[in-house]
């Protein structure tokens, strides 16, 4: 019986898997290479928009310093890669270096009952700390292993070789498909975590964590568990990120980042996991597309499109296309569930 | 990369009192660059991102008023706070006003806002302005050290601003009616009150503050349609460290973080006073979980 | 997941026959595609944006002489957004997708060195035209900017001759400050000078109290400073208002790129020394007919050009030199032709190709701030890239492609 429900509640999880597995075999054949090339960064950028889709949507932890795991996931696979000769151990350190990382974070806040804009500020002052201190790590002295360190220029990433053999280095066009396949597992893996049991209890601390408490969870392990899980999805999505570019560089750590994360988040729609992921290629083609003009500036053109859309589509992309489809269907208004009104435990 | 440093003597008393005038400076900086954000934040829980962008623009009143011959104190002590004040206010009114009680949701109207408006001034004045504006105090001249008199000015004139700020917020109608709202928005609105009003005078007084501080840090900083962004996070950390008391918070937040940074800065260089600062934040949020007047002063403004 | 890594061996191979299929330049459209790519918006417009100016009036006059082998040339200009991964990404859609017969740009050494692999990988020629500290050494790179060997080995002798030996070096903390750094301090004690101390600042630094007290406990003759951007032309604000400016004065290598000699007024810069391989000033009608054409394009008000902005038109200019002289736009032909001894002269005066290390040789300038303008005190001509000829020999191997700076000079074996 559980297993059908589990099922029923990840039909549209899956659903959009499949589209994401079709477009994954189709793409290569219809875009151009330039295309699907770059497409690998836009991929790996949607896996840290899942990321904190995950912990802020559903654990309802408002961690401005995302970045900080995607940028560390980033850094640890290239050193561990340079240091190791092959790609596939490096993946594995970096996801385990940068949720252990996450786990001191986040327990030196959870433990320390931090929450709120408060939590969002520690996340973000160690991101910042990450930028300060890599931007002068230029010099032979600054390394780890083999692999220096590069300060503000950074390094550039070996890219993923195949698993078996640490001589055949994979193209970026075929990067593509490790980076969609990667999405599409993380998104599997947060689609079915949020239907478990931990995932509605992260969900019941997000809305009410004082009666989650008088209920008799710890809420403090509960945040620290998804926060870590969150982190190391950030740090595959960092791994795929340094390959897509070739190279990372401190700048990953800087605060325009660290804004845009949260930015993807509210545009597609706290809640939900789809949303952000379509919310951060839609702003990736944008900003790209932007970048190729030179009529207008684009600041300018960003931060009127930006400022349209919080007026105009405040519940963000995804709930409100959930609402109007709901309302077509049944033919009457939906509602997908109400944002607290206060906002501030959001 | 070996960092060298002058060989350390004894430390002559001139010195001391220069490296004093520079510590004061530092913290008198982080709260004239904060104060403007914090009473946005501590009145109505609006994080604006589009912060630094305030002090950019009263840089930019300066610099384009005196390049058409306006007097340099008319442009930073009335134009500036004035014209900015008055964007607030049109910005209030057209963008925050409805997003109140949605924290988050300012998050990314302030951060479009802040794109729009470095769009804007680049758009209108390219990406670099040339200025005329020099520091108009002399040099203050301390034994065998120099320093500017105008950064004493500075000090003058962010503690005349926070006892501006405490007299209107404890002696007028407008800072008791302010007051209750920051408390309880729902009950002030019971009693009367037209918090919307309201939040439309502090937002623009807020950000006439900003643009006071901008216009002041004009003569002595870069003016540059960017240059919002170097003082955004620095700020927004005070403010948050300090906690939601206006006054107190920031105060308390300048003097313990600028202080960190301006010794850790003395001792060991620029990049290390940064982490300090950084560093300081994270152990101070750790242990008073909601800002130091969360803790402290708990019925300070 | 077996079916996909089947797929990708699959793909590995098929890629491998096909791609100089790829790799062809797009045949049928008539009009060459030039690339650019810079920051056009973020921290770092103030450099790239007159840069891209100049950029467009070299294509804009390759074409009024009637394009290059009867076609004309187009320009696709790309803003980074002073993000290193737009830098990739377009360089990848250049190269790739537009099929461009070039592509210039970049401005920090950052940018370049995220761009330059894609751009050898893809074999599309990548000029970057930006002074920097040296020690690129890439057969598909052409650095046409000055560096250390050619600037700051010029001008440290000639300010220790005119205010003192005893220095003190400010700079930018990144890898290009710190290099910068190092390069003074050699040059300093080659002189017989003495350095006696050495501070490092985050780009976003904006309060530089602290470090005026050290420098005038430290009491230097002189300061070199290789600051970098908007927020560290605060530096000199409150140098000058410290009173500073009149007792030591400031020598730069980096003062006045970024226009930072209009950010600040008359009165705070004058003195100040620097040098490029190109000031406002430099006398020759070519110069003349140059910034005629900028103010007739930007009026008035513009940026002034300095070296970032000349080099971009100037490095447009030798490309199409070299296409002429190769009679096509394919990499190889013009890049043997690039190769070959090539130069162009003016507006900044003769710059040739050095095909040892791909930089150029040029001249170097020395000039004094003055009511916010440069006026020239010396010139040095045809100034060879001693510094990357030092660790870079593309002439015995040409298919080098290195940075070797990257990690600082010890890391590159120097001193």
């Amino acid at each position: 019986m559980k297993q059908t429900g589990t099922l029923r509640e990840m039909r549209p999880t899956l659903i959009f898997a499949f589209l994401g597995i079709v477009f994954m075999f189709l793409a290569p054949h219809v875009l151009q290479l330039f295309t699907i090339i770059n497409l690998t960064t836009a991929i790996a950028l949607a896996v840290l928009a899942l990321s904190l889709a995950l912990i802020w949507g559903y654990g309802g932890i408002l961690c401005f310093g995302q970045v900080a795991f995607f940028g560390l996931g980033a850094y640890v696979y290239t050193m561990a890669a340079i240091n190791f000769g092959g790609s596939t151990w490096a993946v594995l350190v970096a996801i385990i270096v940068t949720s252990a990382f996450a786990a001191v974070v986040g327990y030196f806040m959870f433990y320390g009952r931090v929450s709120d804009v408060y939590l969002g500020v520690i996340t973000l002052t160690v991101t910042l700390i990450l930028y300060s201190l890599l931007r002068r790590t230029s010099g032979p002295e600054y390394k780890i292993g083999k692999a220096l360190l590069g300060g503000f220029n950074g390094v550039s990433s070996p890219p993923i070789n195949l698993p078996w053999d640490t001589r055949t280095l994979l193209f970026p066009e075929h990067i593509f498909y490790v980076a969609m396949g990667a999405l599409i597992i993380c998104f599997v893996f947060a689609g079915w975590l949020v239907t478990t049991h931990f995932g509605r209890v992260c969900v019941a601390i997000r809305e009410n964590e004082t009666r989650a408490e008088l209920l008799g969870y710890d809420t403090r392990a509960y945040k620290l568990g998804i926060f870590t899980i969150g982190a190391g999805i950030a740090a595959v999505g960092g791994v795929l990120f340094c390959n897509g570019v070739g190279r990372i560089t401190p700048d990953v750590f800087g605060l325009y980042n660290a804004a845009l994360t949260i930015i993807w988040v509210i545009v597609g729609g706290r809640g939900t996991l789809i949303g952000p992921i379509i919310a951060s290629f839609a702003l990736f083609y944008l900003t790209s597309a932007l970048g190729g003009q030179s009529l207008l500036n684009n600041n300018l053109v960003l931060g009127v499109i930006l400022i349209f859309f919080v007026l105009l589509v405040p519940k963000g992309l995804a709930p409100t296309l959930i609402d109007w489809v709901g309302a077509r269907r049944k033919g009457g208004p939906t509602r997908t569930r109400r944002r607290n009104p206060r906002g501030t435990d959001a | 990369m070996p960092h060298v440093t002058p060989q350390q003597k004894d430390l002559p008393l001139d010195l001391v009192v220069a490296i004093g005038l520079q510590l004061i400076y530092g913290i008198a900086h982080l709260a004239l660059i904060s104060i403007g954000l914090a009473i946005i934040f501590g009145m109505m829980r609006v994080i604006n991102l589009a912060h630094g962008e305030f002090l950019m623009l009263g840089g930019y009143v300066v610099v384009v008023s005196t390049n058409n011959g306006v007097n340099i104190w008319v442009a930073m002590l009335i134009l500036a706070p004035l014209i900015v004040g008055l964007i607030g206010v049109i910005v209030e009114r057209l963008l925050i006003r409805w997003l109140y009680g949605r924290m988050v949701d300012t998050l990314l109207a302030t951060w479009g806002l802040s794109l729009l408006l470095i769009g804007l001034v680049t758009s209108i004045f390219g990406a670099s302005t040339a200025t005329t504006v020099a520091p108009p105090l002399g040099v203050l001249r301390i034994g065998a050290y120099s320093s500017s008199a105008y950064e004493l000015f500075l000090i003058g004139v962010t503690i005349v601003l926070g006892i501006a700020i405490w007299l209107v917020l404890k002696l007028t109608k407008l800072g008791l009616v302010a007051r209750g709202t920051m408390q309880n928005a729902e009950m002030a609105s019971a009693l009367g009150v037209s918090t919307s009003r309201i939040y439309m005078i502090t937002f623009g007084l807020g950000a006439a503050v900003t643009g006071l501080a901008g216009g002041l840090l004009a003569p002595v900083t870069g003016v540059l349609p960017n240059i919002g962004a170097t003082y955004i996070a620095k700020a927004f950390i005070t403010v948050i460290s300090g906690g939601a008391s206006i006054l107190a918070g920031t105060a308390a937040g300048s003097v313990l973080l600028g202080g960190i940074q301006g010794v850790v800065t003395f001792l060991s260089g620029p990049t290390f006073g940064e982490v300090g600062l950084l560093l300081t934040a994270i152990v101070l949020l750790r242990l008073m979980p909601r800002g130091i007047t969360g803790r402290f002063f708990r019925k300070s403004l | 997941m077996s079916i996909s890594r089947r797929k990708f061996i699959v793909g590995t191979s098929a890629f491998a026959l096909a791609s100089p299929a790829l790799m062809g330049r797009a045949q049928g459209s008539d009009k060459i595609i030039f690339a650019s790519i810079l920051d056009l918006s973020g921290g770092l417009d103030i450099y790239g944006a007159p840069m891209a100016e100049a950029t467009k009036l070299a294509i804009e006059d390759i074409n009024a002489a009637g394009g290059l082998l009867g076609r004309e040339v187009e320009l696709k200009l790309y803003d980074a957004q002073s993000s290193i991964q737009l830098y990739t990404q377009y360089a990848t859609q250049a190269a790739a997708g537009d099929r461009a017969a070039t592509v210039h740009g970049g401005i920090t050494s950052a940018s370049r060195e995220a761009i330059r692999p894609t751009l050898a990988r893809f074999k599309t020629l990548y000029f970057y035209n930006t002074q920097y500290e040296g020690g690129v050494c890439d057969f598909n790179n052409f650095n046409t900017g000055s560096t250390p060997a050619q600037t700051v080995a010029k001008v440290v002798p000639y300010a220790m001759n005119k205010f003192g030996k005893k220095v003190y070096i400010v700079a930018a903390d990144y890898n290009y400050g710190q290099i910068i750094a190092e390069w003074m301090q050699r040059f300093v004690k080659e002189n017989g000078g003495e350095t006696l101390g050495v501070e490092f600042f985050p780009l976003d630094v904006t309060n530089f109290g602290p470090t005026i007290n050290k420098i005038q406990q430290a009491k230097p003759d002189m300061v070199l400073s290789a600051l970098v951007g908007g927020a560290h032309v605060s530096f000199y604000r409150q140098y000058a208002a410290a009173g500073m400016n009149k007792d030591i004065p400031i020598t730069s290598t980096t003062f006045g790129i970024g226009n930072e000699h209009k950010l600040i007024s008359a009165e705070e810069g004058n003195g100040l020394l620097a040098a490029y391989s190109y000031f406002e000033k430099v006398d020759n009608p070519e110069n003349k007919a140059f910034l005629e054409r900028m103010d007739a394009k930007l009026g008035a008000n513009r940026p002034t050009m300095n070296e970032l902005s000349v080099r971009s038109y100037e490095g447009a200019m030798l490309w199409a030199e070299a296409v002429k002289l190769a009679g096509s736009i394919d990499h190889d032909p013009v890049w043997q032709a690039l190769r070959s001894g090539l130069s162009y002269t003016r507006p900044s005066g003769k710059l040739t190709i050095d095909p040892q290390t791909n930089h150029v040789i040029q001249n170097v300038v020395l000039a004094e701030l003055q009511d916010q303008e440069f006026n020239i005190l010396e010139s040095f001509a045809d100034q060879p890239p001693s510094d990357t000829a030092m660790v870079c020999d593309l002439v015995a191997d040409p298919t080098l492609s290195t940075f070797y700076f990257e990690n600082g000079l010890a890391a590159a074996g120097i001193k």
